[in-house]
């Protein structure tokens, strides 16, 4: 695949005739510190992989397959962090059969951090989302959607702080508006809260309150509506807000070969990635930060 | 220029990894899964019916034996529950053409069958409409032109398709009753265009999925033979004639 290298902040012009490399090497590293971010979203379910006859995804995801690249990963950086963008649930009758037991067990033994809800998390109501809590050993974050009234009260965080090697790395999640998507039979009380609203203000809060070198947002709103563009998706929250440095979406099954860099309210790049669906891919983006003499105006080098 | 010490984000690279054989499994969550997948495949592939021919939804112009199937099925199980819930028998089902899946094989009826025909999450859920709302439906239903499955309804239409007779239950359609539709969430909110269901009186949720409706009805009878029949067809007026005559 083709490469480009862009420039995430534009004031870095001098960055941006030297190019990359060049770039990199102008300035004295003393140390560097990856902090590699692996993420999956709607897998739906899909535990073994597609068969040979299985049209286009033949031959092709399956949990135990990504156990071992997950696995490769993590030995080649152990600064990683892996996280799923919700619709874990609902697909195979996996579902049907155990209730998400077996993918929260899975997920848990593959050594998630953090995942979103899905509208698809909640097919068995609130409370099978619920009774399947104790098969996560990872976390929830959820930002706008409140949960107070529901069984999932004190279960589900409106955001989560890493630490890898001295950096912060701060996640919140947004979830996408149930009502019309889901019976509200099944997601009774839960609250839903305006994405951008939340978002502006998670940001803030990861990035200055609490300091972090890297906000990321997990999010199933989905990556853009064409025929609706008004409707709230990762390119909107990109472009609303700041502070973020990477939106990993889900819910509307985008195949993005590479991050999208979206411009955000203050001007800078903010990268939206999406793996499509069913655990067919998984994503990676490292974040690579230099210590020592750094030129004030330097820029972040983007090879996607 | 003036330099500072300081922790500095200087590069981000994105990659797409695709997930494929040449990744191996990995034997501990292999295994882990193995009992799991050995016993839904067991459960998927036992027999719970037997299907007297082979059934699909290409085999008629505006019903279908498949068809005529679902949405008996439909009928048949949801009706007791929604009796229980409301003291109202169910009055017809509608469901949609493309939500048949797959053929029906002959031969042996497996819960994995089920799963192939239905396999969507959709639960029956049955609306309380009158007369208007059930004219909407007619009217869907003549411009559709398709095999969308019915129960309890009949529709007859000419060659021009005007509508020849239209019943529901066996009688003509009452003016001041509210009949109850059963159809699946997934129509309800406007599915396939089907918009005259969100303008039905009230919704009644049955909890009930129209795939478990379907193994729960393949385990109650032995052998699964649906017909296509008369309910949704297009006439004319001398072959309705002859049809009225012969008590049809």
């Amino acid at each position: 695949m083709k490469r480009r290298t862009f420039i995430k902040k534009s004031a870095a012009g001098s960055a941006l005739l030297m190019g990359g490399s060049m770039a990199l090497s102008s300035f004295t590293q003393n140390d560097q510190t990856k902090i590699t971010i692996l993420h999956t979203n709607d897998v739906h379910s899909h535990i073994d992989p597609f068969g040979p006859e299985d049209g286009r995804n033949a031959n092709k995801g399956g949990v135990a397959r990504r156990a071992n690249l997950i696995e490769a990963i993590r030995a080649e950086n152990p600064n990683t962090l892996l996280f799923d963008a919700g619709d874990i649930f609902q697909g195979t009758p996996y579902f049907n059969y155990y209730g998400g037991e077996l993918e929260f067990k899975l997920m848990s033994m593959l050594k998630y951090d953090a995942a979103t809800i899905g509208n698809h998390d909640f097919d068995n109501g609130i409370d099978g989302l619920y009774a399947q809590m104790p098969n996560a050993k990872f976390e929830f974050v959820s930002s706008n959607y409140d949960f107070s009234n529901t069984v999932m009260n004190g279960l589900v965080k409106p955001y989560r702080i890493f630490k890898k090697a001295g950096i912060k790395i701060g996640i919140f999640g947004l979830g996408i508006e149930l009502e019309g998507l889901v019976i509200k039979n099944l997601f009774k009380e839960t609250r839903y809260l305006d994405p951008i609203e939340v978002a502006t203000d998670m940001s803030r809060t990861l990035k200055h309150d609490e300091g972090c070198d890297l906000v990321i947002c997990l999010s199933h709103l989905g990556y853009n509506y064409r025929t609706n563009p008004d409707k709230v998706s990762d390119l909107i929250v990109a472009r609303s807000t700041k502070d973020i440095d990477l939106i990993i979406g889900g819910h509307t099954h985008t195949f993005l070969p590479k991050p999208t860099i979206e411009k955000n309210s203050a001007g800078e790049n903010v990268l939206v990635n999406q793996v499509g669906c069913y655990g067919l891919y998984l994503g990676r983006i490292d974040f690579i930060f230099d210590s020592g003499e750094v030129k004030p105006d330097k820029g972040t080098t983007i090879i996607v | 220029m003036s330099c500072k010490k300081d922790r500095h984000l200087s590069r981000i690279e994105g990659l797409r990894l695709e997930i494929n054989d040449s990744l191996g499994h990995n034997k501990a969550i292999d295994s882990f899964i193995s009992p799991y997948r050995d016993h839904v495949n067991k459960n998927l592939d036992s027999v719970i019916s037997y299907s007297a021919d082979l059934y699909s939804k290409g085999d008629g112009e505006l019903n279908t034996a498949i068809g005529n199937m679902m949405a008996d099925i439909v009928f048949e199980q949801a009706e007791p529950i929604y009796k229980s819930r409301t003291g109202n028998s169910i009055d017809m089902v509608l469901l949609n053409h493309g939500g048949i899946r797959s053929i029906l094989p002959k031969g042996p009826i497996t819960t994995r069958t089920a799963y192939e025909i239905m396999p969507f999450e959709n639960s029956i859920v049955v609306v309380e409409m009158k007369m208007e709302v059930i004219d909407s439906m007619l009217r869907y239903l003549v411009a559709a032109k398709r095999a969308h499955p019915v129960s309890g309804l009949k529709l007859w239409l000419s060659d021009h398709d005007k509508i020849v007779k239209a019943e529901i239950n066996g009688s003509q359609i009452d003016s001041v009753k509210t009949y109850s539709v059963a159809t699946n969430d997934y129509l309800y909110y406007g599915g396939d265009r089907m918009n005259f269901f969100k303008m039905g009186d009230s919704m009644h949720v049955m909890n009930y999925k129209i795939r478990n409706a379907m193994i729960d009805y393949f385990h109650k009878y032995d052998t699964i033979s649906p017909k296509r029949d008369d309910r949704f067809i297009r006439t004319n007026d001398s072959i309705l004639l002859t049809k009225a005559d012969s008590g049809q």
